[in-house]
C-alpha cells in the first residue's frame, strides 16, 4: 500500500504546483515511509507517497509508457499482474519494470476504461491520459482502499486520505450532519460521503472520469445476487466446497505475491484459522501470526489462538491490549481513522500493527469479509429466525429459536426469552421490508441520537434509513433474505467501517498492508450463486466454508461458537485513570461549542458512568460514539490534534514464542 | 411521591439523560422504543428492588410487568400489597 494524492485543474488554468503536492503527500507519510515519486503535467499532478512490497527497486511511481502518454499512481496491489503482463507482452506491450502498477498502463492502453475489469486486486489509481485530458479515479471492488475526492477552486484534488486534500482547502472543512446521522445508525457514512462536508469517497467499485472540467461517476462493479428462485449453482454441496477450497487456495496464493516476507493475522475463530492453515499450505519457511491478547478475560481469545498455532507449528506474537491503552491511544485513532466510531475496536488493529512492523514485517493476509461473502454473522441467523416466526406471528415456539443465537447474553430461562422475543419482535410485521434483518440493529443504535443538540436534530429532515432505501437496488426485491441481509452488510458495515476505519487505516497508521483473500471477486461472485441454504445450512453459519476447509482445523477450533470481536469501552475511561483529554473534551462547554451534542444529556450519562451504573452496550456505544466525534472536532475543525501518549504499561508488552 | 413519577423520573434520567417529563409517555413501549433492551432491563430491576423494597423473581421478568412506566409502577404496588 501507499498514499497517492493529485490535482487536476479544471478549467485548464494550469495551476498545479509541486509544493502543493508535497503539501497533500506530508500527511500521507506513514502510508508511505519509503519514497516519494512525482508527476506534473500542463493541468495535472499525480504524486505517491511509497510502501515498497513489490519490484522495491524498480517499482517506483508514478509511472508511465516509453511515450510518455498515460502515467498512473496506485496506492495497492494487482495481484494477477503476473498473469497480465505475460497477456500483455503477448500482445506487443514492453515493460520497463517488475512492478506490478506498470500493468495499468498497458492494460489500459489495451482496454480503455474497460481496463479494470481485468484486475484482481485492491487498489486506489489515478490515471493521466494525456492525449485525451482524461482523469480515472479508481476504486476496488469491495472498497478496501480509500479514495477521496474534492473540487475546490476550479481544481479536483484527490488523495488516499481526506487529510490530504486540507492543506489545500481554503479552510477546515465543518462536519456533515447527515454524515454523522448515518455514522450513528450504521456505524459509517453511505459513500460517497465522508464527515467532511465537500469531501467525498470514491465508492467501492466506481469510477470518477475527470474530462473537460466534468466530473462523471460510474459503478463498474456491483454486489449482485441471483433471484431467489435462482438459477443457483447446481453442483453438488461436495463438488461446490472443492471449487471453493481451490478458490481459497488460488486467493491465497496470489496474496502471498510479494518481494517482501508475508504474515498473517490469527484471531483464533474460524476464518483466520483457516486462512493460516491455507498460507502454512501454500507458502514455504516458518509461518508468521500476530494477534490481539485481551487483559480483559472476557474478551480474549489466546486459549483458541494457542491451540491453532499448536497445530500449525506457527511462530506467534501477540500484543496485550489494556484498558489504558484503549483510552491512550483513541486520538491517535481518531485521527488515522478521520472518523468518529462507535466502539473503541480500532485501536488494538493500530496495537497490532504497530507490533506487526516491529516485528520486520510489512504485508498480512487477513480473514476480514469471509462473513459477509459466506455467511457467518449472527444478524443473518437472527433475520433467519425472525423471517420464520414472522410467517406464524403468533407461534408459541418458532421465537425459540432466538435463544439458541445468543447464548453468552446473561438471561434467565423463560423470562430472558420474553424479552429476547419483545426485542426481536418489534419489526415483525415489516418482514417484506428490504432492510428487515438490519431494522433491530440500526434502532438500538440510533437510541445514540438521543445525545443530539437541537441544532442538529433540526439539521436532520431526513431519515438515515430511508435515504438508504432510496439507493437499493431494485433487483434486491427478488434476492432471498439471507442475500439481502448480506448486501446491507456488504455495502454498509464492511466498506464503511471494517475495511477502513477498523481496517486500512488501522493498518496504515504503521505502514502495514492487509490482505484479503476472502475477497477476491472471483470468491465473491461464485458465494453469490450459492443456493442461501449452503451458505447458513438451519443455523449453522458458514456451511460450505466449514465443509472447504474443515480438514485443515482442529474439532475445537471448527465447532467452536462464533465469538464477536469486542474490545474494553467504558470501563477502559473510568475504572482507573481517565486521561485528562476525556473530561476536558466532555465538559459542558466543550461539548456546547463543537455543538453536536445536549451537554445535559452528555453530563448526565458520565454521572451515570461515574456512579458505575452503566451496563448495557448501548451506554458504552453512546460514550465512544460521543468521546470521538469530539476528537474528530478537536483535530480536524479546530485544527488541535489531541495528543495523549499512550502510557507505558505493562501490559502492552508483546509476547514472542518460537513455535515448532 | 409515586412510584410512577419516581419510575419515570429514573428512566428519563437513565436512559434518555434528559428532564423534559414530554420525552416519554407512561404508556409507551420501553423495548419498542428502543429504551431499554434485553440486557438493560437488569438495571432496571436492580432500581426497582433497591427503591421500592421489592423482590422481583424469576417470573416476575415478563415484558407485561416490566415494559412501560405505567406497567412498572401497577407490577411495583402489586408487589407492596402483598409484602
Amino acid at each position: 500500500m501507499c498514499g497517492i494524492a493529485g490535482i487536476v485543474d479544471l478549467h485548464g488554468h494550469g495551476r498545479v504546483s509541486r509544493v502543493e503536492l508535497a503539501a497533500m503527500l506530508e500527511p500521507l507519510q506513514n502510508r508511505g515511509p519509503d519514497g516519494r515519486g512525482y508527476y506534473l503535467g500542463a493541468d495535472v499532478g499525480l504524486a505517491q507517497a511509497r510502501l515498497a512490497v513489490i519490484d522495491p527497486a524498480g517499482g517506483g511511481q508514478p509511472i508511465g509508457d516509453r511515450a510518455g502518454s498515460v502515467w498512473v499512481v496506485c496506492n495497492g496491489e494487482i495481484f494477477n499482474y503476473r498473469e497480465l503482463r505475460r497477456e500483455l507482452r503477448a500482445r506487443g506491450h514492453r515493460f520497463s519494470t517488475d512492478s506490478d502498477t506498470e500493468v495499468i498502463v498497458h492494460l489500459y492502453k489495451e482496454h480503455g476504461e474497460a481496463f479494470v475489469h481485468h484486475l484482481n486486486g485492491q487498489f486506489a489509481i489515478a490515471l493521466w491520459d494525456v492525449l485525451r485530458r482524461k482523469l480515472l479515479l479508481v476504486r476496488d471492488r469491495p472498497g478496501i482502499v480509500p479514495l477521496h475526492v474534492s473540487v475546490s477552486g476550479g481544481r479536483l484534488l484527490f488523495g488516499s486520505e481526506a487529510k490530504a486534500l486540507l492543506p489545500l482547502l481554503p479552510r477546515a472543512p465543518a462536519l456533515d450532519p447527515l454524515a454523522l446521522d448515518q455514522l450513528f445508525t450504521f456505524w459509517a457514512p453511505l459513500a460517497p460521503r465522508t464527515l467532511f462536508q465537500g469531501i467525498e469517497q470514491v465508492a467501492p467499485g466506481e469510477m470518477l472520469v475527470v474530462q473537460d472540467g466534468r466530473c462523471r461517476r460510474r459503478r463498474y462493479w456491483h454486489w449482485a445476487f441471483p433471484a431467489a428462485d435462482g438459477p443457483y449453482r447446481d453442483e453438488p454441496p461436495e463438488v461446490l466446497a472443492e471449487q471453493l477450497h481451490e478458490l481459497l487456495l488460488d486467493a491465497v496464493r496470489l496474496r502471498l505475491r510479494a518481494d517482501v516476507p508475508v504474515g498473517a493475522y490469527l484471531s483464533g475463530g474460524l476464518d483466520s484459522s483457516a486462512l493460516a492453515a491455507l498460507i502454512r499450505r501454500e507458502a514455504g519457511g516458518v509461518l508468521r501470526i500476530f494477534s490481539i491478547r485481551f487483559a480483559d478475560a472476557a474478551l480474549d481469545e489466546g486459549r483458541f489462538q494457542q491451540r491453532m498455532i499448536d497445530h500449525l507449528g506457527a511462530r506467534h506474537s501477540a500484543v496485550r491490549c489494556s484498558g489504558s491503552d484503549i483510552a491512550g491511544r483513541l486520538p491517535a485513532a481518531v485521527w488515522h481513522a478521520e472518523s468518529p466510531m462507535l466502539r473503541t475496536a480500532p485501536v488494538p488493529m493500530a496495537m497490532l500493527s504497530e507490533l506487526v512492523r516491529r516485528e520486520g514485517y510489512r504485508v498480512v493476509l487477513t480473514g476480514e469479509g469471509a462473513d459477509e461473502v459466506l455467511g457467518g454473522y449472527d444478524i443473518f441467523k437472527e433475520a433467519k429466525v425472525r423471517q420464520f416466526w414472522a410467517r406464524q406471528p403468533e407461534s408459541a415456539w418458532r421465537p425459540l429459536l432466538l435463544k439458541r443465537l445468543y447464548p453468552y447474553l446473561d438471561l434467565s430461562q423463560q423470562q430472558g426469552l420474553a424479552y429476547l422475543q419483545r426485542f426481536f419482535g418489534r419489526d415483525l410485521h415489516r418482514w417484506r421490508h428490504p432492510c428487515f434483518s438490519h431494522l433491530p440493529r440500526w434502532t438500538t443504535t440510533a437510541m445514540c441520537k438521543e445525545f443530539f443538540s437541537d441544532d442538529l436534530k433540526d439539521a436532520l429532515r431526513d431519515s438515515a434509513v430511508e435515504a438508504l432505501e432510496r439507493d437499493l437496488p431494485a433487483a434486491m426485491a427478488s434476492w432471498a433474505p439471507l442475500q439481502r441481509a448480506q448486501y446491507l452488510e456488504m455495502t454498509t458495515l464492511l466498506p464503511g467501517y471494517l475495511l477502513s476505519v477498523q481496517g486500512d487505516r488501522m493498518l496504515m497508521a504503521n505502514a502495514v498492508e492487509g490482505r484479503f483473500p476472502f475477497l477476491d471477486h472471483r470468491l465473491i461472485e461464485f458465494a453469490a450463486q450459492l443456493p442461501p441454504h449452503l451458505k447458513m445450512k438451519a443455523l449453522n453459519e458458514k456451511y460450505l466454508l466449514k465443509k472447504a476447509v474443515g480438514r485443515y482445523l482442529p474439532r475445537e477450533i471448527r465447532d467452536r461458537y462464533k465469538q464477536p470481536y469486542r474490545s474494553p469501552d467504558i470501563a477502559a475511561f473510568f475504572s482507573g485513570h481517565t486521561p485528562d483529554y476525556v473530561m476536558a473534551l466532555l465538559d459542558p462547554d466543550a461539548v456546547r461549542r463543537s455543538g453536536y451534542f445536549d451537554p445535559q444529556r452528555v453530563g448526565r450519562l458520565v454521572a451515570k458512568i461515574r456512579q458505575g451504573r452503566a451496563i448495557g452496550a448501548k451506554d458504552g456505544m453512546a460514550l465512544i460514539g460521543i468521546l470521538s466525534t469530539q476528537l474528530w472536532h478537536e483535530t480536524f475543525v479546530e485544527g488541535r490534534p489531541v495528543r495523549s501518549a499512550p502510557e507505558t504499561n505493562n501490559d502492552s508488552r508483546q509476547q514472542s514464542a518460537p513455535g515448532a | 411521591m409515586a412510584a410512577a413519577t419516581k419510575i419515570r423520573a429514573y428512566i428519563l434520567e437513565n436512559y434518555l439523560f434528559t428532564d423534559d417529563e414530554t420525552a416519554l409517555d407512561d404508556d409507551e413501549s420501553l423495548i419498542e422504543r428502543g429504551i431499554i433492551d434485553s440486557t438493560g432491563i437488569m438495571e432496571v430491576i436492580f432500581f426497582l428492588e433497591q427503591e421500592f423494597g421489592v423482590r422481583v423473581d424469576d417470573e416476575d421478568m415478563v415484558p407485561e410487568n416490566l415494559d412501560s412506566v405505567r406497567r412498572i409502577a401497577a407490577f411495583v404496588e402489586r408487589k407492596r400489597a402483598i409484602a
